[in-house]
């Protein structure tokens, strides 16, 4: 509890004391003295509201297992036909691939290039960079090459990896046509379905504060290394 | 209360290590360290108004053209949604409308109404606002929907002359009005919010404590 008893109040600077010890809140700014909170519990900010630390204990399998499965899934489902249509004896199914390749016309090749990014290319990076920075830690190995800029940028592509709106996407598709044509989910979008709910518990174990105090105390880095006050 | 601006301090934004003042990098994780996001109002306003120009056309010009043997139809985002409903879709009809005309003005609304009231200078009621950046950084991605449907049905509905359905230029604009309009709610540096806000009682607590916990 050193950073408690050697504030010297608000305004003067602290710059004798190992801010290790302390956690600020990202939205408001409001600084805390980190304490890992208890199994099930998460350290919210008092001021604002924001979730601060929710480890838990172990929660580098789970998230590792998840993200293969997502990895996977997203690599399968890119490569199987998600819609297949039927319509006076024409039929025709389309993976994501072809829709990468399926408007052939000026600027709107942008928009195909962007769905691809937005539903395959973008969601299986950032899984990709989540096994590539956990799974040394659990493995009790050093944090591999640039851990900390790909941790970093996997959390950036979180708000653009956008499996979940992709598969209300196809049901509204399904609805949208249904007077021209007879359309068919295929494999790919349940893959998909499946996705968008792996992606959702998963982000429900990560801790971004234990992670990054993971790959600290992973690389014996004795200024940034976190130690429990008290 | 004591914020790290007030203690001298710096918050990273990417994973909350706090550095003395003046850090210019995150020594955890690299990210670059600003007190307050210098400029975070104007990019957002920029990002705002991109997105703006860019949802005007999206609504005037055809998102989907469908063609089959007796005729050629070019559908706004709007008049897609009244298409859908006319065939006893009303939910469909519904998502389309939600994520496509309501989410995204309420969306420019929110943003503006945000940076606004922060411009001002005191902010009343900080935890609804922070609620509603909240509410507005969440739902920003779901206007996608109806750009993922285009992409969808124009690759796949290709059956020669019976009926084909191809992208028209509004689902360009409106994915770039869903983009730029991320880009401005990721701009804003919510702990504006909190320095101009106005508590009811303020108390200076004169150690940081530590989080609560729920």
């Amino acid at each position: 509890m050193t950073a408690q008893t050697e504030r010297t109040g608000a305004g003067k600077g602290l710059s004798g004391m190992d801010t290790a010890a302390l956690i600020g809140c990202p939205n408001c700014d409001e600084v805390y003295v980190a304490r890992t909170p208890p199994a099930r519990r998460r350290a919210v900010c008092d001021r604002c509201g924001t979730v601060l630390i929710s480890s838990r204990r172990n929660a580098g399998i789970p998230i590792l297992a998840l993200s293969v499965a997502v990895l996977v899934l997203v690599l399968a489902a890119a490569f199987h036909p998600f819609l297949s249509i039927n319509a006076a004896g024409l039929g025709n199914r389309v993976s994501l691939l072809d829709v990468a390749t399926s408007f052939r016309s000026g600027v709107l090749v942008l928009v195909s290039v962007a769905t691809v990014m937005l539903i395959v290319a973008l969601p299986a990076l950032r899984v990709a960079l989540l096994i590539y920075v956990i799974a040394p830690l659990e493995m009790g190995l050093r944090p591999a090459r640039h851990a900390r800029l790909a941790f970093r940028a996997a959390q950036e592509l979180k708000p653009w990896s956008m499996t979940e709106v992709f598969s209300i996407g196809c049901a509204v598709a399904l609805v949208k046509v249904s007077d021209l044509a007879r359309l068919e989910f295929g494999s790919a979008f349940w893959m998909f379905v499946a996705l968008s709910v792996i992606v959702v518990i998963s982000d429900r174990f990560m801790c971004s504060w234990s992670i990054w105090q993971a790959i600290d105390a992973a690389e014996g880095d004795a200024t940034a290394s976190a130690r429990e006050p008290g | 209360m004591s914020t790290a601006r007030e203690m001298g301090l710096v918050t990273c934004t990417a994973c909350a290590r706090v550095w003395p003042a003046g850090t210019p990098e995150c020594g955890r994780c690299g990210h670059r360290l600003q007190s307050r996001h210098a400029g975070s109002l104007q990019m957002v306003w920029a990002f705002w108004l991109t997105g703006l120009l860019c949802y005007i056309p999206a609504n005037i010009y055809p998102m989907l053209v469908t063609s089959t043997l007796v005729s050629t139809e070019a559908n706004t985002i709007v008049g897609g949604a009244v298409e859908i409903a006319r065939h006893g879709e009303i939910a469909i009809a519904a998502i389309v409308l939600i994520a496509s005309v309501i989410i995204p003005v309420a969306k420019f609304i929110a943003i503006a109404y945000l940076a606004v009231s922060v411009q001002r200078g005191r902010v009343h009621g900080a935890h609804g606002k922070m609620h509603l950046y909240e509410i507005v950084e969440f739902i920003g991605r779901w206007s996608m929907i109806d750009v993922f449907v285009v992409a969808i049905l124009s690759a796949l509905v290709q059956l020669s002359v019976v009926a084909s359905i191809h992208p028209g230029s509004a689902a360009l604009t409106f994915a770039l009005s869903v983009i730029f309009t991320m880009l401005s709610a990721r701009s804003f540096d919510t702990r504006l919010i909190w320095d101009a806000h106005v508590p009811h009682g303020q108390t200076a607590a004169p150690l940081p404590p530590s989080p609560g916990t729920e």
